[in-house]
């Protein structure tokens, strides 16, 4: 059975059903028991499990960190919440040194399968610091995986996969989205695989990569399109951004002959980078046109009277397709 | 709190009574670790200046803080040591072959032993503090009578993780131990520039933890202390935090020269009057426990063990390129295999140019 649920429900839905099926997890962070999480992602859930698997911790994200890494070296599954994305920096330390290592310092003796959930960018009229997108971080550190829903179904498939994984997984979870739409969530327990992306839509003039928040803007230029010139847009949802599916990518560029990557992270060294040298190294002679990205500025996240003007907006997306189609 | 335990002078008297609590067994047993892990130190000393090890960060002086704090755990127990702590490693079940291999560089270092809980040589500094406090929660969550026990040094107490660390310790009254030796500078810095508490322990009472200040040279005191903070943990007493007063005679690394920020000479002899080893052996001498002979024995045993796991450590097989891309994952992703074989190319095409 299904029912509509927002992504904030599902996500709920995914960790209550794991701590039922799984006695090693537990959730910790600030405020995510008796306040059910800033957003409310863990709201019901202390009352149900109790305050020794959903724990109010101090508020100190590398002693939140750090301690869920000892409890997974120890057999816990630790599901961490952080307030918001970039709370994580005075955690990174333990992240990137630890967390991310572990296995490959002791040749697969220890491993510390954990996840590390966070809301994360822009368009929330949030105070400073609290709307950045900086997954570049952490698909730059070998060992994390990176993963990053669009959808409510999405959401709950991965992260049931999140948790049930055997290496630490940074779990995105695009703000603006948490309750901007509900769709068909099953009612079981299912999993979504990390790793694989997700062809939204096909089409066959252009291969449009987008992820999280930005997905929704991709889609609704690739339609406006369609409609005022008639171009076909192949809409890709990359879900994992480390380890990238590139399989998925490729071979859409290879029928399309043209990307386009909407990301709302800076540009310089963004995930679209990345993409647009896997696309080089894989499929550079099925190009018509040189890749273009449509992503956040090389600013700081403005603060929220401008933020609207950071993010890519379906305008500068439209102009992208344009300008690639038209090369 | 500031008072510093002391149960061996070091003159190698007895300050209390002891009896019934150490046998003399157990003394000859700490006498001889400490022979051991002394005797090893400065063999990867000589090691390094040869070339055959990378840079070593040494510990002579901490053998009674090190042998004693891990002389009183289980096997069962967790072990969270920092880059200095290998003489603790050791006695806790690490295989002086492994030890030996982490100084030379080889990726399969910081495997133990199957059945043993020692985590591999913490680098960034108190870190290691919030994986013990973790393990240790874990242990209480499930039930387990096993403790966890973070080394670290004076310096490691001015990291946001220390604090963070003994403020969930306290929350959440986790059996673990936080074992510091003090051993006066961190590199370069003194302590008095560290902290200006004039203690390490006297930070317990801010988090409402068990705190000890003992004198790290003495092996008994150190002993009797971390084993009631282990008895206490083990039955839901809660976290402490140990102080061991002590010194290291050498530099931070080999890679320091500790004549540039004290005053070597001075200092390095004022507290060999009150080193760990000779200390125990005065003592050990006049109860008739232990004499020349035994020593001369001792030490040639010691030498052939040392020389043996060298041996053993230098004919490790040398790790293959393609080792590298092991293990980052459980399962190898994509990019790794193909960068694996990447190499792997390049080297089999460098090797038929040859």
């Amino acid at each position: 059975m299904s029912r509509k649920l927002t992504m904030l429900q599902a996500i709920r839905e995914a960790m209550d059903q794991k701590l039922t099926d799984d006695p090693r997890v537990m959730l910790l962070g600030e405020d995510i028991g008796v306040n059910g999480g800033v957003f409310r992602a863990t709201e019901g859930l202390i009352e149900k499990y109790g305050a020794e698997r959903v724990v109010d911790t101090p508020l100190a994200e590398s002693g939140i960190v750090g301690t869920a890494i000892g409890l997974a070296l120890n057999g816990m599954i630790p599901v961490v919440e952080i307030q918001f994305l970039a709370f994580i920096y005075p955690g990174f330390e333990q992240v990137v040194s630890h967390a991310a290592r572990m296995r490959y310092r002791t040749r697969g003796q220890f491993s510390v399968p954990m996840v590390i959930r966070t809301p994360y960018g822009a368009g929330i009229r949030g105070p400073e610091l609290h709307s950045e997108s900086v997954e570049t971080f952490f698909a730059h550190t070998p060992g994390l995986k990176v993963v990053v829903p669009a959808t409510p179904y999405d959401a709950k498939g991965l992260l049931i996969s999140a948790i049930e994984d055997p290496d630490p997984v940074v779990f995105l979870e695009p703000t603006k989205i948490y309750r901007a739409f509900s769709e068909e969530v099953p009612e079981e327990m299912y999993r979504v695989p990390i790793g694989k992306a997700r062809v939204v839509q096909e089409g066959s003039d252009l291969s449009i990569f987008a992820w999280g928040a930005m997905l929704r803007v991709a889609m609704k230029a690739a339609a406006d399109i369609e409609r005022e010139k008639g171009w076909s847009c192949e809409v890709i949802d990359l879900r994992t951004l480390y380890p990238l599916d590139r399989d998925c990518i490729i071979g859409s560029v290879k029928k399309t002959g043209r990307a386009l990557i909407v990301h709302e992270a800076h540009k310089t060294a963004g995930m679209a980078a990345e993409i647009i040298a896997l696309i080089n190294d894989e499929a550079l002679l099925y190009l018509k046109a040189p890749i273009r990205r449509i992503t956040g500025f090389d600013v700081p996240v403005p603060q929220f009277s401008l933020e609207d003007d950071y993010l890519p907006t379906e305008a500068r997306v439209k102009l992208g397709i344009t300008e690639t189609i038209l090369f | 709190m500031t008072k510093l335990y002391q149960v061996l002078t070091p003159e190698g008297e007895l300050a209390e009574d002891i009896s019934g609590r150490i046998t003399p067994d157990l003394m000859i047993d700490m006498y001889k670790k400490m022979v051991l892990v002394r005797t090893f130190d400065r063999k990867c000393i000589i090691l390094q200046r040869q070339g055959r090890l990378g840079t070593y960060a040494p510990f002579e002086g901490q053998e009674a803080a090190q042998v004693g704090s891990a002389m009183a755990l289980r096997a069962g127990d967790w072990m969270f040591p920092t880059y200095r702590d290998h003489a603790a490693a050791i006695v806790h079940g690490h295989s002086l072959v492994r030890v030996f291999l982490y100084w030379m560089g080889h990726s399969d270092a910081s495997v133990c032993p199957e059945d043993k809980r020692i985590l591999p040589q913490c680098v960034p500094i108190a870190t290691q503090m919030l994986h013990a406090m973790g393990a240790a929660w874990a242990s209480k969550l499930k039930g387990e009578q096993t403790v966890s026990i973070a080394y670290l040094g004076d310096g490691a107490t001015s990291e946001g993780d220390f604090h963070e660390a003994l403020n969930f310790a306290g929350v959440f009254r986790a059996p673990v131990l936080f074992f510091c030796q003090n051993n006066g500078y961190a590199i370069s810095v003194p302590f008095s520039r560290q902290s200006a508490s004039r203690t390490i322990a006297q930070r317990a009472a801010a988090y409402d933890i068990h705190g000890v200040r003992v004198d790290g040279n003495d092996v008994f005191a150190v002993w009797l202390t971390v084993q009631d903070a282990v008895q206490r943990a083990r039955v839901g007493g809660g976290p402490a935090l140990i102080e061991a007063v002590t010194f290291r005679y050498g530099a931070h690394t080999t890679a320091d020269d500790p004549k540039k920020y004290r005053d070597q000479e001075v200092l390095a002899q004022e507290w060999r009057r009150r080193d760990p080893v000779d200390r125990l052996r005065r003592f050990l001498e006049k109860q008739g426990l232990w004499n020349d002979e035994q020593e001369a024995a001792w030490q040639r045993q010691v030498g052939e063990t040392i020389e043996s796991a060298l041996a053993e450590a230098e004919a490790f097989p040398k790790p293959q390129p393609a080792d590298m891309f092991a293990h980052v994952y459980a399962e190898m992703p994509w990019h790794i295999r193909e960068q694996q074989q990447e190499l792997q190319r390049v080297l089999n095409e460098g090797g038929m140019q040859a």
